[in-house]
């Protein structure tokens, strides 16, 4: 089967900036996927999404949909529709007369659009709205609108751009799952972009993760978290420790590294590291547990409702954050030693 | 709280008091008295002889009968009218979208060479027509040494000078509200339209151009209703034979000593206009609410 879409090495430098807004990025997306665009603003991500809607062109490189070039084809002849940021509806456009648009323009006959209109509105829950102005609706009920518009056309792949973001955070979560709920009912390939990587997380089937014009890492939500592929994706998703250390002895995979002030940490993929390189040891805060010998100071705990924050200071001067289960301990009283662990296999190494 | 809500509109509204609506009820006031014998007006005797006179004349034994020399002139006025209006639309659309598509810069300059015009009197413009219109004038020259045409190209003088004097006049009064209304158009949306499948004809007519109604609605009154009234145009290029409203109601003040027909005409294109604009009005306010 072939991908829905395919980026082949493309490159784009706007007029008057010194980075290319993409350098060179190839990928595919597969079909029917949740494929989610996640990185920080100017990334490169929105780029991205506009050359698959036909809104830019790449400077090199290729873009496939169903292994066909879209390339100088405009964005009306490409099977493909957006949902925007703003949502863009036509403010002088009833609901349906919106959600009917796409339809009308692909020549459908009056009784099929009526139809797939009132497919939509069951599909968005946007019953007793369609005669209503989109600025009669609130920001949720016109974020379906602008879903049920662009799906309405039937498009091969939808593209959403950053569509929730203009929502609170209550909304936000609902609509995260009616989104998902959608894709998986329609069947049509979703690329979302976003720079929440909880949205990501929460939604995608795969994610890319993007930074300066370039692909970090491409995979699940649990590849991306547990295993990031360098140190950028390491902070970007989720909450990491990063600890400088020296590589001193090799087991086989494993390896054992010094940190500066005499701690040391197995990590159990360490099968590229010479002895002696120097490298970034990654593990997130939850896999820190109490109890070891990577000794550090306590320096204050935060409270987060089922877990608890705590900071302590290692002997190189840098923090240790550790998340543990709040429900009865009470941590450490401030200034004291406290000795943690961390399992070698929710170590990451990377170099530098 | 409501009449101190209406207090910082007091000096405005005396203003208006004293310069609008007191001159207009004078007028209407003239426009019934009977004329004086040597111009001016009597200032207590009263009679509709005016507003007959629009209509009807009076034969030689006394008997009233149809007179249609100024209605042909209403007439003509409308018409000029709505012929400038057309013809400014037409150019005033295409102009206010190309602008838009231009980078802010360009348009801005655009702008600004849009507005020149205004720095010099429109008196002194529409002699310039003269001088480029007349017979052995340059465009006259031009047409003929290209064997366009072959003798005086006759334009000078005729309904049609006027209609280009009143173009050349009013078409930034059409360009400027829907370069505005054009300009406040969300890119977005038009993106969005092109996403959804349009065409460039379709983004046009379906998300554009309704969305720009307000400004073209705007710049069609702009043009329509002083056009209808226009007396510098007619005046220098029209010639006797394409007398305007305008004109007409000069005259009266003027030569022909007439004022109490002077106010009535000019009474009566007041409530032809009023009318047109609370038809549009209503219209647009159910265009709204539909």
């Amino acid at each position: 089967m072939t991908d829905a879409i395919t980026i082949a090495a493309v490159r784009k430098q706007f007029e008057g900036s010194a980075h290319p807004a993409l350098g060179g990025v190839s990928f595919a997306i597969r079909r029917n996927e949740f494929f989610t665009l996640l990185g920080p603003s100017g990334c490169g991500k929105t780029t991205l999404l506009r050359m698959i809607a036909g809104f830019e062109e790449p400077d090199e490189g290729d873009i496939l949909l169903d292994g066909r070039s879209v390339l100088g084809l405009n964005p009306n002849r490409r099977p493909v529709n957006t949902v925007f940021q703003s949502y863009a509806l036509f403010p002088h456009m009833t609901v349906a007369e919106n959600i009917a648009f796409g339809p009308e323009m692909l020549g459908l006959k009056r009784a099929e659009i009526r139809e797939r209109v009132a497919r939509m509105v069951a599909l968005l829950r946007l019953d007793g709205m369609a005669d209503r102005k989109p600025r009669e609706l609130s920001g949720g009920q016109q974020q379906r609108v602008a879903l049920g518009r662009a799906l309405a056309a039937a498009p091969k792949v939808l593209l959403l751009d950053e569509p929730l973001s203009a929502l609170d955070l209550k909304l936000r979560k609902e609509m995260q799952i009616e989104l998902k709920r959608l894709q998986q009912e329609t069947g049509i390939t979703f690329v979302f972009v976003t720079h929440d990587q909880e949205e990501a997380l929460t939604m995608s089937d795969r994610i890319a993760v993007m930074a300066r014009g370039e692909v970090m890492q491409i995979g699940a939500p649990v590849d991306i978290y547990e295993y990031p592929a360098n140190r950028f994706v390491a902070e970007f998703i989720g909450d990491t420790n990063l600890v400088a250390a020296t590589c001193i002895a090799r087991d086989g995979a494993a390896g054992r590294f010094a940190l500066a002030g005499g701690a040391e940490i197995v990590a159990g993929d360490a099968a590229a590291v010479a002895p002696g390189t120097e490298v970034t040891l990654a593990f997130r805060p939850e896999r820190v547990t109490l109890g070891g010998s990577l000794t550090a100071v306590m320096r204050h705990a935060v409270y987060l409702g089922t877990d608890a924050l705590l900071h302590a200071g290692l002997p190189d001067g840098s923090v240790l954050r550790a998340r543990l289960r709040a429900g009865g301990v009470s941590p450490p009283a401030e200034g004291t030693a406290v000795g943690f662990g961390v399992a070698p296999d929710a170590v990451r190494v990377f170099t530098p | 709280m409501r009449r101190r809500g209406l207090a910082p509109a007091a000096p405005a509204a005396l203003f208006l008091l004293a310069f609008m609506v007191g001159p207009l009820l004078l007028m209407l006031y003239v426009s019934t008295l009977e004329r004086g014998a040597f111009g001016g007006v009597v200032w207590d005797a009263h009679s509709l002889a005016a507003y007959e006179k629009l209509v009807f004349e009076r034969d030689l034994v006394g008997r009233l009968a149809l007179n249609p020399d100024y209605l042909a002139i209403f007439a003509r006025s409308f018409q000029l009218a709505a012929i400038t209006t057309t013809v400014t639309l037409a150019i005033g659309i295409p102009t206010a979208l190309y602008m838009t598509m231009l980078p802010p810069r360009r348009a801005a300059q655009l702008l600004f060479l849009i507005t020149v015009p205004f720095w010099t009197n429109l008196l002194v413009r529409n002699f310039a027509w003269i001088l480029l219109l007349r017979n052995g004038g340059p465009i006259d020259g031009m047409l003929n040494r290209l064997g366009l045409v072959s003798g005086p190209i006759d334009i000078l003088y005729t309904p049609f000078a006027t209609g280009i004097g009143l173009v050349y006049s009013f078409l930034p009064y059409m360009i400027l509200p829907i370069f505005v209304a054009m300009e406040r158009i969300d890119r977005r949306l038009i993106e969005a339209a092109f996403d959804l499948g349009a065409n460039r004809l379709r983004v046009l007519t379906r998300v554009v151009m309704p969305l720009a109604m307000p400004g073209i609605v705007a710049g069609g009154v702009l043009v329509f209703v002083p056009c209808l009234g226009a007396y510098v145009s007619p005046e220098l290029l029209g010639g006797a034979k394409s007398m305007m409203i305008g004109n007409l109601i000069q005259a009266q003040f003027g030569a022909s000593r007439n004022w109490p027909f002077g106010a009535a005409l000019a009474m009566v294109l007041l409530v032809i206009l009023l009318m047109g604009l609370g038809l549009l009005a209503l219209a647009g306010r159910r265009r709204k609410s539909a």
